[in-house]
């Protein structure tokens, strides 16, 4: 791990590194599932692969909302947004997400009304002063920020703002594992437990996975020693042949979640009966809609929207990554016509993508030492 | 988006009651402390902020640790964008 020397108290990082390969069982293979796109960008960045022994792999998984979110749900929001007396909002990540017929931003270059927008209360605070337009939210995330998003429904309709509507496309975290533990392809050991969902769901809703699933789980922080730690937790019960949720991220996350953002999200929310994800196919109860009592916010409810149902380009194969059967590297565009620079999938864009984050930790450092002997 | 951005709460808005005044490296904006009505924080309290609203209180440790691992990983820059994206 070449970033060892600015990490904080890197004895003990290197303590606890002796100590996984001291649990580590060589005449086993360890597969551990980190299930949010931020363990993934952090797993990259710091490089924690290179010093985990190499029967310890780790398997990328679906806690990236713009990865997750198929393609035919950003083409009917921008459907949406074709109404010249609509102005489109989302978060920054979304804006270079390639539809079929582009990204948010290049229906900006094309004349759409499209802005980004750091919190959804921004979007909110745009109708405020344009009354005469219609702002739409393109709502996504997990458990993370659908609270954010059910507040400011119920600051819009306190306010009776109706010119605000929000295209929900929030998912739940607990299904979607599900659906990767029921996939026949796919062998886990045990997960690393997604840290700020946690904060919002607690850790309660994982007790399942372990008690009914016999997997470990261990919900983690996002700092190199924090992983680390949660492996070694993960490798202790994996010995003990037990199967428990433990939590490693007490200092931020209360094994019962936050009550408060629970609630807004029970009073403006309910589960669809299914929704697609990109690589796993539909998931049913796996995504959030606005209920009738905020019918008139619902974007979905006050447009028209077309429902498409786009595949992915067919060389690319973001599912399969998405789900871990794939490797980034796999992808036969990887590297090649797709880029962070030309992103062909979703996984490309966010930071939180697996394929972004090899691209920008591994495969540059690959592509840099392979020219070094040329540049002796 | 996963990750937080940790601040440090400043005052409450005399108008809006459910906004604060959150420092962050020396950046101030308003952010919605809707989401932790069952332990309300205090000026001087720190909490960790998702696209706006502040969804757990932390200890002031937590919060410097948690500016290092953003710097880290990188995302100082685009977190400090985002929190003067908020509204001032």
């Amino acid at each position: 791990m070449k970033f060892v020397d600015e990490f904080r108290d890197p004895e003990v990082i290197t303590r606890t590194a002796d100590e996984i390969r001291s649990l580590a069982d060589p005449g086993r293979h360890y597969r551990l599932m980190e299930v949010c796109g931020g363990h993934t960008h952090a797993i990259y960045r710091f490089g924690l692969k290179d010093v985990l022994p190499p029967n310890i792999e780790l398997i990328h998984g679906p806690g990236c909302p713009v990865c997750v979110l198929p393609m035919g749900r950003i083409d009917d929001g921008l459907a949406l947004g074709r109404d010249p007396n609509v102005i489109f909002t989302a978060f920054g990540d979304m804006m270079r997400v390639p539809g079929a017929h582009g990204s948010p931003l290049e229906r900006k270059a094309n004349g759409m009304d499209v802005r980004i927008v750091y919190s959804p209360t921004d979007a909110l605070k745009l109708a405020r002063a344009n009354p005469d337009k219609h702002v739409m939210f393109f709502a996504i995330g997990f458990e993370t920020t659908a609270p954010s998003t059910a507040l400011t429904l119920k600051r819009a309709k306190a306010e009776g703002i109706r010119n605000f509507s929000v295209f929900c496309n929030h998912v739940t975290i607990i299904p979607a594992i599900r659906a990767i533990l029921d996939s026949p392809d796919m062998r886990l050991d045990a997960f690393i437990g997604p840290g700020h969902v946690s904060t919002v769901i607690g850790c309660r809703p994982y007790e399942w996975i372990a008690r009914d699933q016999g997997r470990p789980i261990v919900v983690s922080g996002f700092e190199p020693l924090d992983m680390l730690q949660s492996i070694v937790m993960l490798l202790r019960q994996l010995k003990q042949g037990v199967a428990i949720v433990e939590n490693q991220y007490k200092r931020v996350v209360p094994w019962e979640g936050n009550r408060a953002a629970l609630a807004a999200m029970a009073e403006v929310f309910e589960l669809r009966p299914f929704f697609e994800w990109r690589g796993l196919g539909f998931i049913s109860q796996s995504a959030l809609r606005i209920r009738d009592t905020y019918a008139e916010w619902d974007a979905e409810r006050q447009f028209q929207v077309p429902g498409v149902r786009v595949t992915d380009p067919k060389a690319a194969q973001c599912g399969e990554v998405l789900k871990g059967v794939l490797k980034p590297v796999q992808c036969k565009l990887f590297g090649r016509e797709c880029t962070p620079e030309r992103p062909v999938g979703a996984l490309m864009v966010s930071s939180e993508g697996s394929c972004a984050a090899y691209y920008n930790y591994e495969h540059r450092k690959a592509a840099s030492t392979r020219l070094e002997p040329a540049t002796v | 988006m996963c990750l937080a951005i940790p601040g440090q709460i400043v005052e409450f808005m005399p108008d809006q009651p459910h906004l604060a005044l959150v420092e962050v490296i020396g950046v101030r904006r308003r952010v919605d402390l809707g989401l932790l009505l069952d332990d309300p924080p205090r000026p001087g309290d720190w909490v960790l902020i998702h696209v706006g609203f502040a969804m757990s209180k932390i200890s002031e440790e937590e919060a410097s640790q948690q500016f290092q691992t953003l710097a880290l990983l990188g995302e100082d820059t685009a977190a400090l964008e985002e929190v003067r994206g908020y509204e001032q």
